[in-house]
């Protein structure tokens, strides 16, 4: 292969799209608080999520703590651990993972993998963190309420939610559910914008086709969103409505400490469809992002080309599909017609074909590949195969037979951790790493990194795996203590005791990451403008980091995909999509192939 | 080695579905001559759409669940009027007004193109005042229906639902109407200014004003004329 033939469609020479009119920053505030760049607003989402995610892993060490050592914590009772549970699972899921991976890469990545010069509606874009800001605080406040915050389970099922022997019944509930509104209005505006981008917003010759995978991931699951959160919204509105003013959407008629109350005829399993025709596209809203990072890093890092690059493309789309018909399998024991089990067990394991592609594809990849273990690639291969294991997990589960008495114990807990507790954050820590150099023009410590991936890699292996034992011992999830049920042998709950110190050391770990991340913003080494030799448009730029508007006079011009990594006959071991083909050096391989 | 790369680049135009999926994800943008502010409402319309139809899903689940009978819609949404019983009149009144609102729509998109400023403005306002006659309407009739006893939680005819998914449906959809009758007084009024005229950047977005305001507002003022067809097919004529 000597030549390097245009793609036909690269022959669109003109600029169709046209430049976005920036406004520029005028002061320190427009510049650093109310900054209308997608990239300082990346920054603000990731910044704001990484604090809810170190409130939540604090969350986590006191429910282990509660767990290992039951009874030496006296202010953990009952009521504060069905408190800490549902916060610790709402801020991660929704807070911290949704938020870092859409709000925090879609922002940073979007627009510079496109060869944009921003978001198409900056102003849009802006509000989108406030909202998420507000949604925070009110989330936090409901810390400092009176009754504190709400203890109904992430799920927020009624009629348990609302009702006076929940804790945080008096006001965290509402402020819960006020929040979450907050949060997807403000998700909206920056959804539309994320999509409209990609959609309509290219620079000359990025066909769909030839956009990195992150990009697809990140644009699919924001597509995804738009029309998932809408369920949330409207649970979270009635569920309001059923609290606040006395109405019945999801409370049937109930007896409450000996008196009747004044629900009836609403119907709790409605709440339960609602919520997981959200939740379950939720699941993969976080997983598509990691899917498309994942794949982009392993190909910069084993220096190959993506293998089966449209497979990919169309295995995101096609997850991304499968996925709103898939949600009642979250609710095998709630009581609906068995057909639906049926119906729901059998499009839940077809989801597996796709996902498995990928996982195919990214073996394929690395096969016979350059590997460089860098800390972001082992970050990507930590996140395979975690990946895999919680994947197998979900088939059990996915079987109404074997689910049904699994539901509900450790497996349960083990099994979503896995696939979208661990996994998408072992992505979210790989795509930090690989990220920094542009963001701030410095490398983060390679040795501290691998520190900080090895013990949260084995670390969370050591936490987690037991938890599977423990499901299938009958502990059930929930619980504040197991209790003397006389099934339990003795040895399950030093078991417990041993998960509870690795998760110590493993939420100690982070803070590793956390000196790490700010050590090297003054510290770190000095990183270049593409340290990792790295093909996709980001590392293209004029300037590291990129200043407003990305792209200085001229927007780069696309000429190949994202992964001309290795071409045979070709003098430099990769080719940026903005290189055109005439300056495209010939000839045998320099020696200074591989990563710095 | 690497037949994928190759294959990737050198692929001569097939037929059939590869032929469309190259078109659809051609340069730089997917819809050729959509501009970005209507694509933007077109997706958000799509997610809207979802709201609206979880909220028609939930109230009909809702109904099917409940216990006891569901209050007949002709009767309680019947007016007397000189002294003649008619079931459904208001809501027809509203309906009626309502298009009629989506048809002086149209017209001040049609005008806008022609850049006829005074006509795109007045139909605007007049869709406006439309508009806003039909919140009032509605306005009139949670008040004959609360001064008849219809509360969010219970009513005197049946189930409580009744109550509860007319005040939560109706007044997200009048919420929708009253934003849309500010947002066309402000456009209206950029419309009079002559800001689309003269390409006046906007106050918050900095963006160049154009008649293709008028065009987004339009769709999204159709979409909630629409979304009125629905809910008075499912609320009141079921
Ligand atoms: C090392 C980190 C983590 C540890 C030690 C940990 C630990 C725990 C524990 C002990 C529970 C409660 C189990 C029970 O009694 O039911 C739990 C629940 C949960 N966790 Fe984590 N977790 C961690 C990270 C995460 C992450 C990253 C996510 C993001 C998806 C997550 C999502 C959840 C959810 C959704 C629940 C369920 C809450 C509920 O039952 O309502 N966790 N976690
Ligand atoms: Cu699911």
């Amino acid at each position: 292969m000597a030549d390097i033939p245009l793609d036909r469609v690269a022959e669109t020479a003109t600029t169709e799209v046209e430049d976005l009119a920036l406004r520029h920053p005028h002061g320190w505030v427009t510049r650093y608080v109310f900054s209308q760049d997608a990239k300082t607003i990346a920054i603000q989402y990731t910044a704001t999520a990484l604090a809810v995610g170190f409130v939540a892993l604090f969350l986590s060490w006191l429910m282990r703590l509660q767990l290992g050592f039951p009874g030496t914590f006296a202010f953990i009772d009952a009521a504060a651990y069905y408190q800490i549970i549902t916060m610790h699972g709402m801020m991660m899921i929704v807070y911290v993972l949704t938020a870092v991976l859409l709000g925090g890469f879609g922002n940073y990545l979007i627009p510079l993998m496109v060869g944009a010069r921003d978001m198409v509606f900056p102003f849009a874009n802006m509000l989108s963190y406030w909202f998420y800001l507000l949604a925070v605080i009110i989330l936090l406040a409901s810390f400092f309420a009176p009754g504190g915050p709400t203890g109904a389970g992430w799920t927020l099922y009624p009629p348990q939610a609302i009702l006076s022997g929940t804790p945080g019944q008096e006001s965290g509930i509402i402020l819960m559910l006020v929040s979450l509104i907050v949060f997807i209005a403000g998700f909206t505006m920056g959804g539309l914008n994320y999509v409209v981008t990609v959609l309509q917003g290219r620079t000359r010759g990025m066909t769909l086709m030839r956009m990195p995978l992150t990009v697809w991931g990140i644009f699919t699951a924001s597509v995804m969103a738009l029309l998932a959160f809408p369920a949330l919204f409207v649970a979270c509105v009635m569920l309001l409505f059923d609290k606040l003013l006395g109405t019945s959407f999801f409370m049937p008629s109930l007896v409450e400490l000996g008196s009747r109350l004044e629900y009836g005829g609403g119907s709790p399993i409605l709440f339960q469809h609602l919520f997981w025709f959200f939740g379950h596209p939720e699941v993969y809203i976080v997983a598509l992002p990691a899917f498309g990072i994942v794949s982009d890093l392993i190909a910069t890092h084993a220096r190959r080309n993506i293998f089966g690059y449209r497979m990919m493309v169309w295995a995101i789309l096609a997850i991304g599909a499968l996925s709103f018909i898939v949600w009642a399998h979250h609710m095998y024991v709630s009581g609906m017609n068995p057909w639906f089990g049926f119906f729901f067990a059998t499009t839940t394991l077809i989801i597996a074909v796709p996902t498995a592609i990928k996982v195919y594809n990214w073996i394929l990849t690395l096969w016979r590949g350059d590997i460089h273990l860098t800390v972001p690639m082992l970050f990507a291969l930590g996140f395979i195969v975690t990946f895999v294991n919680g994947g197998l997990s979900g088939l059990f589960l996915g079987n109404v037979v074997v689910d049904v008495p699994l539901s509900d114990t450790m497996f349960v807990v083990a099994h979503f951790h896995m696939v979208m507790g661990i996994a998408p954050v072992l992505v979210i820590f790989g795509a930090i790493y690989h990220w920094y150099p542009k963001v701030t023009g410095r490398m983060m410590n390679d040795a501290l990194g691998k520190l900080h991936f090895w013990v949260t890699f084995v670390g969370t292996y050591a936490i987690f795996f037991p938890m599977h034992y423990l499901g299938l011992l009958g502990v059930p999830r929930r619980y504040h203590e197991m209790g003397e049920a006389s099934f339990f042998p003795p040895s399950a709950q030093m078991l417990n005791a041993y998960i509870t110190i690795v998760a110590l050391v493993v939420g100690a770990a982070q803070l590793v990451f956390l000196f790490n991340l700010l050590w090297s913003i003054r510290h770190g080494r000095e990183a270049g403008g593409n340290p990792w030799r790295a093909t996709s448009l980001e590392w293209q730029t004029p300037q590291t980091p990129p200043p407003h508007g990305n792209w200085g006079k001229e927007r780069p011009t696309v000429y190949r995909w994202a992964y001309d990594y290795n071409v045979p006959g070709v003098a430099q071991d990769f080719i940026p999509q903005n290189m055109p083909p005439e300056a495209v050096a010939l000839g045998p391989r320099l020696a200074t192939g591989g990563v710095p | 080695m690497d037949t994928a790369f190759t294959e990737h680049r050198t692929r001569e135009p097939a037929g059939g579905l590869a032929t469309i999926v190259d078109d659809f994800s051609a340069d730089q943008r997917a819809f050729r001559n959509v501009s970005w502010g209507k694509a933007m409402m077109w997706i958000f319309l799509l997610s809207d759409t979802f709201i609206f139809g979880t909220f028609l899903i939930g109230y009909m689940a809702a109904r099917m669940s409940t216990t006891e009978p569901w209050p007949n819609a002709s009767e309680v949404f019947a007016l007397e009027i000189a002294g003649r019983h008619l079931p459904l009149i208001l809501i027809a009144i509203m309906t009626f007004v309502l298009i009629s609102s989506s048809g002086t729509m149209a017209m001040a998109v049609n005008c806008g193109y022609r850049r006829q400023r005074r006509a795109t403005a007045a139909l605007l306002v007049a869709t406006a005042i439309l508009g806003a006659t039909f919140v009032g309407m509605q306005a009139f009739e949670w008040t004959k229906l609360i001064g008849e006893g219809v509360r969010p939680w219970g009513n005197p005819w049946g189930a409580a639902q009744f109550g509860s998914a007319f005040f939560m449906i109706t007044g997200f959809h009048g919420t929708h109407v009253t934003i849309g009758v500010i947002f066309l007084l402000a456009i209206a009024r950029k419309v009079i200014r002559g800001d689309f005229d003269h390409g006046r950047p906007g106050f918050f977005t900095g963006r160049r004003g154009r008649y293709e305001a008028v065009e987004i507002m339009g769709l999204y003022w159709h979409f909630v004329d629409l979304v009125w067809v629905f809910i008075f097919a499912f609320f009141y004529l079921w």
